[in-house]
């Protein structure tokens, strides 16, 4: 990690996000209609409202790259010939700031499985062209529980991280692509302090709070890969699905949610093949022509965190599919949730 | 709370202590004292984890869909606003009637957790009521709110007290411009992200298989690929419950994103109401709804062209 | 170089009932009245067979205009189909003025067997006025009318 770093003052914010999306197109958390964002910034939108005060934006950070919906090929048909057109988009590249230390996090998650071979061509080509400015939670929630993987809030990562004390933010890129980003802004950030006494101060409180916390002692050691068959029979499925409404919230907001769906849209003259985001809660899930293997909703439910505790780890190293955002614990409408669901089925090695 | 001065859940035990009824659809506590979880109860020493409080807003009826078609009979406490949507599914025999025993219990309010935190109370611990007054307990110490202010929206015009005026806003955007209405609509709609979660929890939206999820209707889809999808699912979504709906206001209680989906319903229930008289669906479970009857002397359509508000 | 202005074609879908104005249509046709070529008509076996989602599905498509024509109320072929029609119909336009749709977009006219006349004068004014409105901008699918052919 660069020892570097740098310092704007608060008010100046616009100062900088303007100096920024100069230079490529900026993500920031912005509000639309009561709820936050990330949405691409307009330095001429005087109306815009930035919201870095806003915890967790609704949507994860993820869909700036994998999606929800987008084009893959179109086909279009002139009597006998089917001329097949790429219509993927490639993106020119982008700043997102305000990430927090979970959804940075998320990346490396997906990375895991849109990286390795074969290799997602869209997936990558946005991660290369993207550059993560994360932010510390300065005002963590009783939701959150990222401190169960592992996460430092107080330390958020991506290839910028920032900070907000003292009426000021700070800026210390991390990576060499976050290197030559700060370089293209050495007109609006000026040297600072690595270890300024009020920037210890704010992530030792950051800590602190994240040590009172509700959620933070939440222990995930009983999913062990080892467990697995033991884990899927658990009889406290059943109940636990029971208030499960089958609806996608919860995979929708979700940071590390990775399952598509590839679907083709006739427009009347031609065909739109595009890719969108599927939820394994959702009745046609994985249809196959024989039909489906997942038959009721207590299957489909199990699949979820069976996904996300025991079978990603076991494909990757014992790194779980989740960051503890809590975006499904306050979004989920019958409030069923990872944590309801790890405490339950965990056993005694959680309570 | 309470229901005839006691506890809901001495109502519940005494259920099974007199074998009433095999199961009980009721509220589970949460792993926070505001996330009570809809659950089924088989056996009383299950009744331990059972709640009755300010935060069990969410409506039950939906579940009897599922529970009612099981075996045994089973109890369900209903809220009175949910008994509205319960006759309705009882009208459209999507509940066996005799296989229930429905509990009516008294409320006075659910309070929207969201409501409380966007009055910038963070990090929450535990909130305790006095009166009207809630104190809430954070991280970031201790923050009072009114209960009245963060009341859940179909608690603030309750159908049994006397609420305010449930159309107030449906007037105000009918009075918008047609413009308007639209850039209103885009900036709403277009943060739909399609997880189903207002139709699954609409207690009128029972089809086996929704248009929505058949891919041989040519519209399904699984995400807004368009903006007109956005569109497109909330009008057919709102017309198909048009008639049916009780304006429980579950589908704004769970979007995520916080879209005032319960606007077009009760646009289409003051519509109703103007055109064919009133009617509150639910209010009973045999009456038949506006849209399967008609007068001979109806309006014409053409009334919403030549009608006031907003062009 | 100059950008030739291209002139505004409207689509118009008339979903027409079989029994009273589909043979409205006929009547006009062998009565020699003209009625624009840029209405394309749908025949429905009833004014009621049209659900609200053929209306959306039509502005999905490009539609400008979408109109429905039964046999006037009392008349129905089927007894109440129309009555059916009437209240829906309404409820729907009452919902895409809502949404703010403009509300000229969508009419629904009785038309009989016999009023080829009528048919055609009902056509012709809902035409002029999906041209006075011009391109429906709101309410389409940009995925079909990039691919829409005029």
């Amino acid at each position: 990690m660069s020892s570097r770093i740098w310092s704007i003052d608060l008010e100046k914010a616009d100062e900088l996000f303007n100096a920024l999306a100069a230079g490529q197109r900026l993500y920031l958390p912005i509000e639309q209609a009561g709820q936050v964002q990330f949405k691409e910034y307009d330095p001429a939108d005087s109306k815009q409202k930035v919201r870095l005060d806003a915890l967790n934006t609704v949507r994860s950070a993820k869909d700036l790259f994998f999606p929800q919906s987008e084009n893959m090929a179109a086909f279009k048909r002139e009597g006998k010939k089917i001329e097949i057109i790429d219509n993927r988009e490639r993106v020119s590249p982008f700043a997102i700031f305000g990430v927090r230390a979970c959804d940075a996090r998320s990346f490396e998650i997906l990375d895991r499985v849109f990286l390795s071979e074969p290799v997602d061509v869209s997936y990558a080509d946005r991660r290369e062209n993207g550059t993560v400015i994360t932010l510390a939670c300065n005002e963590p929630e009783e939701t959150c529980f990222c401190e169960a993987f592992g996460i430092d809030a107080a330390e958020p990562g991506g290839d910028i991280s920032a900070w907000i004390a003292d009426g000021k933010i700070w800026w210390q890129p991390i990576t060499a692509r976050g290197e030559a980003l700060t370089e293209a802004l050495a007109d609006v950030l000026t040297n600072a302090e690595p270890d300024d006494e009020k920037l210890v101060m704010q992530k030792k409180q950051i800590r602190e709070i994240i040590a009172q916390l509700p959620l933070h002692e939440l222990s995930l050691e009983s999913f062990q890969p080892e467990r697995l068959k033991e884990i899927f029979d658990s009889p406290k499925w059943q109940e636990l699905s029971e208030a499960c409404i089958g609806c996608g919230t919860c995979t929708f907001v979700c940071p590390t949610c990775q399952c598509y769906d590839i679907r083709d849209y006739d427009t009347g003259n031609g065909v739109q093949r595009y890719r969108c985001w599927d939820s394994c809660m959702y009745s046609d899930f994985v249809m196959m022509a024989h039909g489906n293997p997942r038959t009721s909703q207590v299957e489909r439910f199990r699949q979820r965190f069976m996904h996300k505790l025991v079978y990603y780890p076991a494909n990757n190293e014992g790194v779980y599919s989740c960051v503890g955002c809590g975006r499904c614990l306050a979004k989920c409408p019958s409030s069923m949730n990872i944590v309801k669901v790890a405490k339950a089925i965990g056993g005694e090695a959680n309570v | 709370m309470q229901t005839n001065n006691r506890p809901v859940k001495e109502i519940a035990q005494e259920i099974f202590a007199e074998n009433q009824a095999e199961r009980i659809l009721g509220w589970k506590r949460g792993e926070f004292f505001y996330d009570n979880s809809p659950a089924v109860f088989s056996a009383a020493d299950e009744l331990q984890e059972f709640v009755y409080d300010a935060f069990c807003g969410s409506n039950l009826s939906k579940f009897l869909v599922k529970e009612a078609a099981k075996e045994g009979r089973i109890a369900v406490l209903l809220k009175p606003c949910d008994r509205y949507s319960f006759n309705q599914l009882v009208k459209e025999h999507r509940i066996d009637k005799e296989n229930v025993l429905p509990i009516e219990i008294d409320c006075d309010g659910m309070v929207d957790i969201d409501k409380v935190r966007a009055l910038g109370i963070k990090g929450i611990k535990s909130i305790s009521a006095d009166g009207d007054q809630l104190t809430i307990e954070t991280v970031y110490g201790q923050k009072n709110c009114s209960k009245e202010d963060v009341l859940l929206l179909k608690c603030q015009t309750c159908k049994d007290r006397t609420g305010g005026d449930r159309f107030a806003l449906v007037r105000e955007i009918e009075e918008m411009s047609s413009v308007e209405r639209y850039e209103f609509w885009r900036s709403e709609l277009s943060k739909c992200i399609r997880c189903n979660a207002c139709r699954n929890v609409c207690p009128a939206c029972t089809c086996e298989k929704c248009v929505f999820d058949n891919d041989k209707s040519g519209i399904a889809n699984k995400a807004n690929s368009d903006s007109f999808e956005e569109s497109l699912y909330h009008m057919i979504r709102a017309f198909h419950v048009a008639g049916r709906c009780t304006d429980c206001g579950e589908c704004s209680r769970v979007c995520p994103q916080g879209i005032p989906l319960h606007l077009i319903n009760r646009k289409v229930i003051k519509d109703l109401n103007e055109f064919y008289g009133e009617y509150q669906a639910g209010a009973d479970d045999s009456s038949v709804g506006p849209l399967t009857s008609y007068e001979l002397d109806d309006v014409e359509p053409d009334i919403v062209m030549n009608r006031g508000g907003g062009r | 170089m100059s950008i030739e202005k291209k002139e505004f074609k409207p689509l118009i879908v008339a979903f027409c009932c079989n029994w009273c104005s589909y043979a409205g249509a006929d009547l006009a046709g062998t009565s020699r009245l003209a009625y624009p070529a840029e209405i394309k008509i749908i025949r429905v076996p009833c004014s009621c067979r049209v659900n609200p989602m053929f209306v959306l599905r039509a502005f999905q498509r490009g539609a400008d205009g979408v109109i429905i024509a039964g046999c006037h109320p009392g008349d129905c072929h089927y007894t109440s189909g129309n009555y059916f029609a009437r209240r829906r119909m309404t409820m729907l336009f009452s919902m895409l003025d809502f949404f703010g749709i403009e509300r000229e977009r969508t009419r629904v006219d009785w038309v009989s067997a016999a009023e080829g006349v009528k048919f055609s004068t009902v056509m012709n004014d809902f035409s002029k006025k999906i041209h006075e409105l011009g391109e429906n901008r709101r309410l389409g699918d940009l995925r079909c009318k990039q691919t829409i052919d005029r």
